[in-house]
């Protein structure tokens, strides 16, 4: 199997037609404001910054900059809802989560396309992806509402108080469910920031939460850059951050809390290795590493961006990989047919193209499929870098782009040392039809999530987060509730 | 010889599922559509396959062969006609001036529960008949029973017998049980000198699935990595309706590619595929859906 490998390239010819989803269904304002107790308030400075569609570069809608002052308010109308809220019964807290869920659901579609248009990624995963899951964290957690008592035996869990969220562009509204969710259902009121690029579904979640009738001041929305979740880390009346985004960030947050009183959650980079045994199941570990890797253009914090082969079966691997990433449609986020969209900024992008420089100067021989990019907005093909190794700078550093490493492998005890030689610890991928094996890795992996025989698969009901720089605490499952509550 | 099975790929039957479900989203739409029903429509095997088939039923199948829908311009053929062998002879008779290819189905088909010289003879007398194309069945009994050897000398043994007709053979997936199952036995059957693998006889359910099929397909392009030959494909049974046959041909297009994008390496084999495929092409001309009474039923 391994030498008279056929190198005829693979081509489809077959080609679709477009297939957008239609857009006249939305409703996208000229210009957001800050949702700040219960109210859709203008920024006290009176700034704003545009929000781009990625895909063309085009503006979509104007968007308020809180600043200090914005902040401020937002979190004394957290402190003043607080009292009230955290002794509202755990069913009535549930009522209004289990609306918010609803009202996700009623306006999927809306939310899907918006996700598309605001963050470049494909319709295919916001609609069957990100936006069903956000409302699965909402109706998992409306349930744990009433229940926290049985969540934690004996120990009388209590909210923490104001609490800060900060999330990042790559799951707009998904991330603003992983948070908002538990923390509502223990208790908390909350002042949350989506990232500066993508904050047009969390302002249409704002409605949402508007139109959920919740006691006013429970959930703030700010928007703004770094410099407003800096305002909300080091505002002296917030009891907690949660903070999803880079490693470079969450360590700034934890030197700016470290000696308060705050607590803190970090959810940030990865490296994740995905390891084909030579007994995978071949087929669809080639299409596990087209998920691990292209999911999302590669804006995945969890990705496969380090794919280990066993060298017996390095060859055709690497062949129906190639094979694959030419079917591979990228172009319109929201045609239904795309499968990679656009990075979602210019400032990534030209992070991503550094990167494969970076590749190109350190030897890494690059593979990219034949694609056409549209000429206008942010594109990156689909991009394997072969014979590379640990000491390639493209297979230490998280490039957050569709960018993948690919390594091989001769022995068990080889890839576990190599998979773990690396600052993160977020994710990893085992392939392998053969179950101690698996079970084996499974303890041998320094990782918070291991998949076995699949890749980035999410549910509101199981726990996802880090070891070492890839941060602490956990979000979703039962383990999601623990860092919203304090023990007395 | 009989290639070794140890090896052979495995197939795990979640991601399977979730891989196949991402064909059946792609959106055809527009001139590809019209163009992958067009081709659907040269790939059919029209099938009739019934105790109760007559020289007068054959006949008219075959008229409805080479005229699938006059008052459409531009339409192709079907590919071949799929009879008994005792009703070869009535349709080469019938498909003299065309292109059309008539296939028999032969070896005690469809249970195969018969001796190889039986098997051997109702081959020869399909061949002699004048099929084009000989549709085979393993011996389901005797692979499940791990009697590899047996299978691969049937397969090659017929296939010598075909002479110059190409070789389908039916793995009747539906007796197979596990898609491992169904890996290992289109590995005996492209080894042994199969032309094409087939899923099914149609008599059995469940019968072609898009998860066997695509088994099937990587087990296809294996080989063609492996050896540089191509073989066919042949899904059978239960492919009624446009959509269903359009969600192949993406699984087609994307497992094997623009090669495999013709009739003489995909055939579907289906009796009311056809009139749903004009069905759907006069409504791409015309806008409209027409009644199915527009469409003629051989």
């Amino acid at each position: 199997m391994k030498k008279n490998i056929n190198k005829d390239i693979f081509k489809a010819s077959w080609t679709y037609d477009e297939a957008p989803e239609s857009t006249d269904h939305i409703q996208v304002k000229k210009q957001y404001e800050l949702y700040i107790d219960g109210n859709f308030t203008k920024p006290i400075k009176g700034k704003y910054f545009d929000t781009i569609n990625p895909s063309d570069n085009k503006k979509i809608a104007s968007i308020a900059e809180a600043t200090t002052e914005d902040v401020d308010k937002a979190v004394k109308a957290a402190r003043k809802a607080f009292k009230s809220w955290s002794t509202l019964s755990g069913k009535e807290r549930g009522k209004y989560i289990f609306r918010i869920a609803r009202l996700i659901q009623e306006r999927a579609r809306e939310f899907a396309v918006i996700e598309s248009l605001d963050g470049g990624k494909p319709i295919r995963e916001s609609r069957d992806i990100d936006i069903p899951l956000a409302a699965n964290h909402f109706f998992y957690y409306a349930g744990w509402a009433d229940k926290l008592t049985y969540a934690f035996p004996n120990r009388n869990p209590k909210p923490l108080g104001v609490v800060g969220q900060i999330i990042p562009w790559n799951f707009p509204l998904l991330m603003a469910a992983w948070k908002l969710a538990p923390a509502l259902a223990t208790g908390n009121t909350i002042v949350l920031k989506p990232a500066e690029t993508t904050s047009l579904t969390a302002l249409k979640l704002a409605e949402i939460i508007h139109e959920s009738g919740i006691p006013k001041g429970v959930v703030n929305i700010v928007t703004g850059a770094g410099e407003t979740g800096a305002e909300i880390v080091n505002h002296p009346d917030v009891n907690k951050i949660a903070f999803t985004g880079s490693t470079g960030v969450g360590k700034y947050i934890q030197k700016a809390t470290a000696g308060t009183n705050k607590k803190l959650t970090l959810e940030l980079g990865g490296k994740g290795a995905n390891i084909i045994f030579e007994d995978a199941a071949i087929d669809q570990a080639v299409e596990g590493i087209i998920d691990a890797i292209f999911f999302n253009q590669g804006h995945v914090c969890c990705a496969g961006s380090r794919l280990f082969v066993q060298e017996s079966v390095a060859d055709i691997v690497i062949q129906k990989l190639k094979d694959r990433m030419e079917t591979l449609m990228i172009g319109d986020p929201l045609d239904k047919n795309t499968d990679i969209g656009a990075i979602n900024s210019k400032k990534q992008l030209q992070i991503i193209e550094n990167y494969i420089k970076i590749g190109l100067n350190e030897g890494g021989e690059i593979y990219q499929p034949k694609c056409n990019l549209p000429k206008k907005g942010n594109w990156c093909a689909p991009t394997l870098f072969l014979n590379v190794s640990q000491s390639h700078r493209i297979v230490q550093e998280e490039i957050f782009g569709p960018v993948l490493a690919v390594q091989t492998f001769r022995t068990i005890d080889e890839v576990i040392e190599k998979a773990n030689n690396t600052p993160y610890g977020l994710s990893a991928g085992v392939w392998t039809e053969k179950g101690s094996k698996m079970f084996y890795l499974t303890q041998k992996l320094n990782a918070g999530v291991i998949w076995g025989n699949t890749f980035n698969k999410f549910d509101a009901t199981s726990p996802f987060g880090g070891y070492k720089e890839s941060g602490f605490g956990r979000e979703g499952g039962l383990h999601g509730l623990k860092p919203y509550v304090k023990f007395e | 010889m009989i290639p070794n099975l140890n090896n052979l790929p495995t197939f795990d039957t979640v991601g399977v599922n979730e891989r196949v479900k991402r064909f059946c989203t792609r959106s055809i739409k527009k001139t590809s559509k019209v163009e992958g029903l067009k081709l659907a429509l040269s790939m059919i095997d029209l099938t009739t396959l019934e105790g109760k088939d007559t020289k007068g039923k054959v006949q008219q199948l075959c008229y409805k062969a080479m005229h699938p829908h006059d008052t459409l311009k531009d339409i192709p053929t079907v590919a071949a006609i799929c009879v008994y062998p005792s009703q070869v002879g009535v349709a080469k008779k019938a498909l003299q001036d065309s292109n059309i290819q008539v296939a028999s189905v032969a070896t005690a088909f469809p249970s195969g529960q018969s001796n190889i010289e039986a098997k051997l003879s109702d081959t020869k007398f399909a061949v002699d008949q004048g099929a084009d194309e000989i549709d085979m069945v393993i011996s389901r009994g005797e692979f499940l029973s791990g009697n590899y050897q047996y299978i691969f000398d049937e397969i090659a043994t017929i296939k010598e017998a075909c002479g110059k007709a190409h070789l389908k053979v039916i793995l009747e997936t539906g007796e197979l049980d596990t898609l491992d199952n169904v890996r290992k036995a289109s590995e005996i059957a492209m080894y042994a000198g199969a032309d094409f693998i087939k899923t099914s006889t149609g008599k059995i359910q469940p019968a072609a699935t898009m998860q066997v099929t695509y088994v099937m397909l990587n087990a296809i392009k294996d080989f063609y990595l492996k050896t540089g030959k191509m073989i066919g494909m042949k899904p059978a049974g239960g492919i009624s309706t446009s959509k269903i046959a359009l969600q192949y041909l993406v699984m087609l297009n994307e497992v094997l590619g623009e090669k495999w994008m013709n009739k003489d390496y995909f055939r579907f084999g289906a009796s009311s595929l056809a009139n749903d495929i004009l069905m759907q092409l006069v409504k791409s001309e015309t806008g409209i859906y027409q009644s199915i009474n527009y469409f003629s039923k051989d």
